[in-house]
């Protein structure tokens, strides 16, 4: 209450307010002075509303799944978050604080990601949040989120049609990851003629949704046909018997997880050969840890569009690549997602450290336009919408599971959750 | 009147069960937990619907049903659709293709809302929905597999089978059902914010008083005739059928009993939770909803309860603590219970302490003629 009265200009203005007023006008034009890892303000000043923040700590959650159907997906990410935390505390932490974390277990279950989101913020009072994967998930902890006020950073790319004040989106949102990849394939491809498939929910069919709006308006092509598939289905025959008959210049596959391995399999026993130039696949769905399940040599040849791929070749990712590594094995891959969730811990540091505070509400407000020029994927900058800009990618899939980078937009792209036009 | 004296409705061990329950969960944690902790009891407390009509159907009535999640489920969703169509309203979906549908229906170019959307935009209709939908798919299921005489092991083949057909159902319909994310972001009851503090509280007490009203009905047909019944046909099916009882009739109701009793729990998640999920319809939180009438004892009413605090505590604080191990301590527990405790918690109850407490309120109240928990017959369960 003190504090907030000798802010107001003369109102209650006490000579205790007015000195505890220039003390800190003092301290601030202090701290302006030193480099940023000597700076240490008083806990008092930096957490006014509570969040578990001492004088030389702050924890924060990550919440993810480790068991359950989720976890081979969302593990990469946890180990992404956990090696940004300690690179981030080695390098003297967040305002003079060392980041502690503590970590949840969503099991793949909404409800108990739900039910763990409200313990981390109602009860270890964290600073923020990293985790989430599924929309599901995110669906199931963002209304908690926007509750009891405090951040979750999400690293999914996704479908958009969201925006929340409580949430940064550190993957991309659809149109990000759909428009510029068509334009390529029908630029250098010459592709006129497009099939589109995916998993059944919500992610694939609204992509499709803008996949197709963008093919039949904006580049003058045809779609073929538009088939979904249950979660988890893996007979994918007779989808692939009707491709062979249409033959459309390019599949667009939105497939996910363990389905993936029976579609790609399948594909190459029934002579689709993506290695070749009659056949061209697209995918917005498969990063390196997918490969992992499909085996490179089935999905050797095939075009995804990521906006981080391992082989991207700068320094900032060779670095990057290496720390993960040495942390987690050398056998670790590195896919889109892992490597948003890096981005998470550093653009909430970023943005602790603009504010000057761990407050929830000076946190948000000093999200956009945060800047990181160390990204393993380049430049990234948040847009006044939470989402990042980001280039898109197309990776051409090699048979040792990597992806050879054969082009990247010139400009960053801006995120746009409800795109006109294509809705 | 069906009870002569309320001994014959509850006996004093049933009346002292009872009385500790409701002092556990209406004195001794609202007191002693914050709400953070006291909203994860209430969440617990309403899978103890579930255990308490599995107690009836299967503790006594010999079915063991493999579905009760889809019951579970249909409460939950019909209390979830009437909370997202306030929340849909036309100003907050503004920016929606079609405004005044919820969400997810406008992100699969729904353009309508579908006809059975359009009763639950009254509270009314959904309140009685919680109980009669779910009593009503039960009865039809009932009726198809009971007047067949499809029993046993069957029947719980089937109603496992019902429970994944639903999941698949509800998951594949997403433009329907909200999908696989389930139906989230619900705000206010009658424009009355339900995720605030207050209102866990007081959602809380309203669990618990419905929980021990379904407790009061159980009794109240274990006690009946009807309940002498169920017991006669657990063991001999064919004499009961033979002394002229249309078995089938019995088994509808008390399987419908259980069904209304899980849609009420449903409804009881949604409102504490904010949200409701197919997660809980599938075959793997039915089969969980078993164990917890297992741990707790599947004879005893007060039993059942106890199993889902026990099992679910069990959970969060095994999940907390060691977020990769915990399924692994899990299991190990339930093989710990099928193996050490085949009548579950009450089981100990039964054979330890029982008889001292009887002795004790014999000397304090005089001698009480009827035992009833003690004259339960345990042999003859099968299934």
């Amino acid at each position: 209450m003190n504090m907030s009265k000798t802010q107001g200009p003369f109102k209650g203005l006490t000579r205790r307010g007015l000195m505890a007023g220039s003390i800190a006008a003092f301290a601030a034009t202090l701290m302006l002075s030193v480099p940023s890892w000597a700076e240490k303000p008083p806990t008092a000043e930096v957490n006014t509303t509570g969040l578990a923040v001492t004088d030389d700590t702050v924890t924060v959650g990550i919440l993810h799944s480790v068991t359950g159907t989720m976890a081979l997906s969302e593990e990469g990410s946890v180990q992404a978050e956990i090696l940004a935390i300690e690179q981030i505390n080695a390098m003297g932490g967040v305002l003079g604080r060392q980041i502690q974390y503590i970590q949840e277990d969503g099991a793949s279950d909404w409800p108990t990601f739900a039910d763990r989101a409200r313990k981390l913020i109602r009860q270890d009072n964290v600073a923020s949040v990293f985790g989430c994967w599924t929309s599901a998930s995110r669906k199931a902890v963002l209304p908690i989120f926007e509750r009891y006020n405090n951040m979750l950073y999400y690293p999914t790319f996704y479908e958009g049609l969201e925006q929340s004040p409580n949430v940064v989106y550190t993957g991309q949102e659809a149109t990000q990851q759909i428009l510029a990849g068509l334009d390529w394939v029908h630029r250098e491809k010459g592709a006129e003629t497009f099939y589109l498939l995916g998993s059944d929910y919500i992610w694939p069919r609204t992509s499709n949704k803008i996949a197709r709006i963008h093919i039949e308006e904006h580049l003058g092509g045809r779609v073929l046909g538009e088939d979904y598939f249950p979660l988890g289905h893996t007979s994918f025959n007779s989808v692939i018997n009707r491709i062979r008959l249409r033959k459309p210049d390019v599949v667009y596959a939105i497939i996910v997880g363990g389905s993936n391995v029976a579609f790609y399999r399948q594909l190459r026993a029934a002579g689709l050969d993506m290695t070749s130039e009659d056949f061209t696949l697209m995918t917005i769905s498969v990063t390196e840890d997918e490969v992992l399940g499909i085996g490179g040599q089935n999905i050797e040849g095939a075009y995804s569009a990521m906006k981080y791929f391992q082989s991207l070749d700068n320094p900032n990712n060779e670095a990057f690549v290496k720390a993960f590594k040495e942390r987690w094995g050398e056998d670790s891959v590195i896919g889109d997602v892992t490597q948003a969730a890096y981005l998470g811990p550093w653009l909430w540091k970023a943005a602790v450290e603009k504010a000057g505070s761990f407050d929830i509400d000076k946190v948000r407000e000093a999200t956009p336009g945060i800047e990181l020029t160390t990204a393993p994927e380049g430049y990234v900058k948040v847009h006044d919408n939470h989402h990042l800009w980001s280039k898109l990618r197309i990776g051409k899939a090699r048979r040792d599971g990597q992806f050879d980078v054969i082009y990247e937009t010139e400009e960053l792209m801006e995120p746009n959750p409800f795109p006109e036009g294509y809705q | 009147m069906p009870f002569n004296t309320f001994k014959e409705y509850m006996s004093r061990q049933d009346v002292l069960a009872f009385a500790v329950l409701a002092l556990l969960l209406l004195v001794v944690f609202p007191l002693s937990l914050d709400i953070l902790r006291l909203n994860q009891v209430g969440k617990f407390l309403s899978f103890a619907f579930v255990a308490v009509g599995l107690v009836l159907c299967w503790g006594y009535g010999g079915i063991l049903s493999l579905g009760q999640g889809v019951f579970y489920g249909l409460g939950g969703y019909a209390m979830a659709m009437y909370l997202k169509l306030e929340a849909s309203s036309p100003e907050n979906t503004s920016i929606q293709s079609t405004p005044g549908i919820p969400d997810f229906m406008d992100w699969n170019r729904i353009t309508e809302l579908p006809w059975f959307w359009v009763p639950f935009n009254s509270l009314t209709v959904a309140l009685i929905a919680i109980v009669v939908v779910p009593a009503v798919f039960a009865y039809l299921i009932g009726f198809a597999m009971f007047k067949r005489r499809v029993s046993g092991v069957y029947f719980a083949i089937i109603t496992q089978s019902i429970a994944a057909i639903m999941t698949i159902l509800i998951i594949g319909q997403q433009g329907l059902t909200g999908g696989v994310n389930g139906i989230t972001d619900l705000r206010t009851l009658k424009g009355w914010e339900i995720n605030t503090d207050f209102a866990s509280y007081v959602f809380y007490f309203v669990c618990v008083a419905m929980l021990f009203v379904c407790l009061f009905i159980a009794q109240f047909i274990r006690m009946s005739k009807v309940g002498k019944i169920l017991i006669a046909m657990r063991g001999q099916e064919d004499r009961v059928r033979f002394s002229g009882y249309d078995i089938a009739n019995f088994k509808i109701f008390v399987f419908c009993v259980g069904a209304a009793f899980a849609g009420i729990g449903g409804a009881m998640f949604t409102l504490q939770e904010g949200f409701m999920s197919p997660s809980f319809v599938g075959i793997v939180p039915s089969i969980e909803m078993v164990i917890f009438c297992a741990v707790g004892g599947r004879l005893s009413l007060p039993g059942a309860v106890y199993g889902a605090l026990l099992v679910n505590i069990a959970k969060t604080t095994f999940g907390e603590a060691f977020p990769q191990l915990w399924l692994f301590a899990m299991g190990l527990i339930f093989i710990g219970v099928v193996l050490a405790l085949p009548n579950g918690v009450a089981g100990v109850y039964n054979t330890f302490f029982a008889r001292p407490v009887d002795a004790l309120m014999a000397r304090v109240l005089g001698r009480d003629k009827t035992r009833n928990t003690l004259t339960v017959p345990e042999q003859g369960v099968t299934s």
